[in-house]
């Protein structure tokens, strides 16, 4: 039966490798400045864990080929170099992986989280709240204006909290349902909760951020390609969780200018 | 270690029914009631993920019998998007909690570290019946969220706040959520007392002859886990206290000011959510390494034993074990790099996240190293301990992806992540635990288990697995995310079919299971007897009847003279020593030279 063992886990291990090998099953294509280097951040990480997941396997496989059901009373032997060639090699081999993928990870993390938005970066918020994403522009003054949490109504579609009568920053605001961004253009959100913890998931932008409810959080991106792309919400919300969606809709600047005109026609 | 006539641990012999088996002092009837939990647990658990993924690809199909659980979350026996999530938060955590840590450490470390150790039993034994009672409570409250107002909380076994917190944001968080933090409480309570328990006991009840480094593998596995639970639930509970007062005392340690359910203003201000996922990580973590080094020290025994020589290093694997319980603490904050938290603070959690493959690198080559030029003894559970071997590799490898912030943007809250950890903590300690069972329990119950189902289980089992879980890598690399009810967002229809072909695989998978139920009943009533030592094992185990006495050792504790691994000794009577064996040999430990 060993030897039935070692043939199953060879056929398990390449049976599993073929989908990745074959590009069956990818991410889609990004379209932001950032994400090239996820993507090989990613590719890299595949090509070490590929081949210490396969070599592992098929190993254990030609091990198990080997010393199962022989005959009563053979001879034991010892693995060349014994534990302490493992234990050395585990540490130079597994080390300098551990140390290159942490370095080159950093570099790549770094670029999203640690670099700030251009000066002249368009600012969006976003609001989510059970169960959509609301989107606020700050209108031609180039201001928000503030929130008031207690005068959120979305029976009287007052989504954001916002006093027009008062605030005269508000007056200008706009507030979409669906996020419009001109292509090449570095948009900043301003991220906030209105209930319970969110997320933000563009698949195709390699963003994913998390709302938490107390917290401003702020992320910032660039999309490069035009189209209409799905943003889910990835953090456990509640009952609608899975039907949390809105979508991003990347426009040529021209476009965009008739879009967001078009939406302050409608508050 | 202590003499030992003085210091063991005297209890006179059981008397009547609930003495004896109910509320017993005896480790090893109480490691039987920890499994027996275990089992009834990880039966229900399953039951719910059959459930799970039957409304993942028909939504529509109606389940007979299931409107009688819950009428309005699954009125005539079709399942509703949040009694999916329900359902979901109840798999969670019965499989975590009252599975992944009662077994492989509670069940068997009950039943087997006294013994291990050569000791009468634990050294507290009414603590430890407490432990288990406690527990059983901690069971019954959670179960009993099924059956309470709108049904148990969909807030998933991480209850993140302020979800978890507020009555008002769905079904289920009201009583079921408030039964759900008091369960875990209790849990909590339970496995407290029981490291407490385990601890005390490797210290200070071995018996003569019995030093550190001469006790079996699995006796390490569950001290050191022993160690990690005794920190990380002494954070959990008072995080679930905590969370409980939020609920119902209208204090306000995780929920914010300014929040708004349902168009009101919520009435709290100044609590954390982030506070609750520090706390709740800081135990989610080690809790990983709490499920699963007992199942790497039970597999360790039992490899060893099917290799019939010693494993390359005994110590390796011990400080290899030692060094990710420490590791364990220092990387909670791998599961919250996009939680808004300070971005250097990634850089920080994923270095250590990395480095603990070292030791889980090092256990894996001993493993196999080991095996190169063995006498390999293919039974059930050699097999169950190589498919561990297995499992353990193919789970690990996603770590290295999870582990690294960047590309935790892309694969963070994707199925990715339920294929990870399905395969590395759960798969990985269930093949543990069936290789305890078909390893131990004729020792447990004096019966052997029959050998071909143990294999027609095994294979059912081993491709099965890979079956259900190597796809959800794929769908998570496509970004399909999780948690979600109904896949409908436009990208998601075409993954359809490979989560048809998972639930499939899990319809199958589950239903192999019940050839080991079978087995496990059968045996336990009709099984051959059991001899005292079937598997020609060295450890104290395997040095007292099938099961043992109330004592274990018939009153006259045993005394070690060797390492617990001494097989393939050449010119001895068999190929093995026992520890308890005086005959002089020449030791077959090859790791003298390491360290």
């Amino acid at each position: 039966m060993g030897k039935l063992v070692a043939v199953t886990l060879i056929l398990i291990a390449i049976g599993s490798a073929i989908p990745i090998l074959a590009h069956i099953w990818v991410p889609p294509a990004d379209i932001s400045t950032h994400g090239y280097q996820i993507d090989e951040q990613m590719s890299d990480t595949m090509v070490e864990a590929g081949i210490c997941f396969l070599a592992a396997q098929i190993i254990l496989a030609v091990f198990i080929w080997m010393f199962s059901d022989r005959k009563p009373g053979t001879k034991i032997n010892a693995f060349p170099g014994g534990a302490k060639g493992l234990v050395i090699g585990a540490f130079l081999l597994v080390g300098t992986e551990v140390l290159a993928l942490g370095f080159f990870g950093t570099k790549a993390w770094a670029t999203i989280y640690f670099t700030p938005p251009a000066a002249d970066a368009m600012s969006i918020q976003v609001q989510a709240g059970q169960f959509a994403f609301y989107f606020r522009y700050p209108g031609p003054d180039g201001k928000f204006g503030p929130l008031h949490p207690e005068k959120i109504n979305e029976a009287n579609q007052n989504i954001f909290g916002l006093d027009v009568d008062n605030d005269p920053a508000s007056k200008d605001d706009i507030v979409t349902a669906e996020m419009g961004v001109p292509v090449n253009k570095e948009v900043r959100l301003l991220m906030h909760a209105k209930d319970v913890g969110h997320s933000f998931y563009v698949r195709e932008l390699r963003i994913q951020q998390d709302f938490v409810p107390g917290l401003d959080l702020q992320l910032h991106f660039t999309a490069t390609k035009v189209g209409r792309y799905e943003i889910v919400c990835t953090q456990l919300c509640g009952l609608g969780h899975y039907n949390m969606k809105a979508y991003l809709n990347v426009m040529s600047q021209p476009d965009y200018d008739a879009w967001i005109k078009q939406q302050a026609t409608m508050q | 270690m202590h003499d030992v006539s003085a210091h063991a641990a005297h209890h006179t012999p059981p008397q009547g029914f609930l003495r004896k088996y109910v509320f017993s002092v005896d480790h090893k009837v109480i490691g039987k009631q920890y499994y027996g939990l275990g089992l009834l647990a990880v039966m229900i658990g399953m039951a719910l993920s059959w459930l799970m993924r039957i409304h993942l690809v028909w939504p529509n199909f109606a389940i007979p019998g299931l409107q009688w659980l819950s009428s309005a979350g699954a009125p005539g026996g079709v399942i509703t998007p949040e009694y999916y999530l329900q359902l979901m938060t109840m798999h969670g955590t019965l499989m975590v909690f009252f599975v992944l840590t009662n077994v492989p450490f509670a069940g068997f470390g009950n039943f087997f570290l006294p013994i291990q150790i050569g000791a009468e039993d634990m050294a507290f034994p009414r603590f430890n019946m407490m432990s288990f009672w406690v527990t059983f409570v901690g069971f019954c409250v959670l179960v009993a969220a099924f059956f309470v107002g709108d049904g148990p909380p969909l807030s998933g076994w991480t209850a993140y706040a302020p979800l978890s917190a507020l009555p008002g944001t769905g079904p289920g968080q009201a009583m079921g959520q408030t039964l759900w933090a008091i369960s875990i409480a209790v849990f909590c309570i339970g496995q407290l007392l029981g490291s407490l328990n385990f601890i005390t006991t490797t210290l200070d009840l071995r018996t003569k002859g019995m030093t550190l480094m001469r006790m079996p593998l699995c006796t390490w596995a569950w001290f050191i886990t022993s160690c990690i639970g005794l920190l990380a639930f002494a954070v959990l509970l008072p995080a679930c206290i905590l969370l409980i007062l939020d609920r119902v005392a209208g204090t306000s340690f995780f929920v914010p000011s300014n929040l708004v359910v349902s168009d009101q203003l919520v009435n709290h201000s100044g609590g954390s959510p982030l506070l609750w996922q520090h706390l709740f990580w800081f135990f989610g973590h080690p809790e990983v390494y709490i499920a699963i080094l007992p199942a790497a020290g039970i597999v360790s025994h039992i490899l060893v034993n099917s290799y019939r020589r010693p494993l390359l290093s005994h110590k390796a694997i011990i400080y290899c074990m030692m060094g990710i319980g420490f590791l364990s603490y220092m990387v909670w904050g791998h599961h919250m790099f996009l939680s808004g938290m300070n971005p250097f603070s990634a850089l920080v959690f994923s270095f250590p996240t990395l480095v603990i493959t070292i030791p889980a690198t090092i256990l894996v080559l001993i493993w196999i190293g080991s095996l190169y030029g063995s006498n390999l003894q293919i039974n059930s559970a050699s097999l169950f301990a190589l498919g561990f071997i297995s499992m353990f590799v193919s789970g690990g490898v996603s770590g290295f992806f999870l582990a690294q912030p960047a590309i935790d943007v892309y694969l963070h809250g994707t199925y990715f992540v339920v294929g990870h950890f399905h395969m590395v903590m759960g798969v990985a300690a269930i093949f543990g635990m069936f290789a305890g069972t078909y390893f131990w329990a004729p020792k447990m119950f004096g019966r052997m288990m029959n050998e071909t189902l143990g294999k027609i289980h095994f294979w059912g089992t081993f491709v099965g697995t890979y079956c259900i879980f190597m796809p959800f890598h794929y769908l998570g690399l496509v970004g399909n995310v999780r948690r979600y009810s109904a896949f409908v967002d436009d990208y998601l229809a075409p993954l359809m079919p490979v989560h048809r072909f998972i639930t499939i695989a899990a319809l199958a998978t589950g239903a192999v299971q019940l050839i080991f139920v079978y087995n496990l009943a059968y045996s336990r009533f009709k099984g051959k007897p059991a001899p005292e030592n079937p598997w020609q094992g060295t450890s104290l185990e395997w040095a007292t009847s099938s099961p043992p006495p109330w004592d274990n050792f018939g009153g006259k504790l045993p005394v070690v003279y060797h390492d617990p691994y001494q097989y393939g000794i050449e010119g001895s009577s068999g190929d093995y020593v026992m520890q308890n064996s005086p005959e002089q040999i020449q030791t077959a430990r090859e790791d003298k030279k390491l360290i």
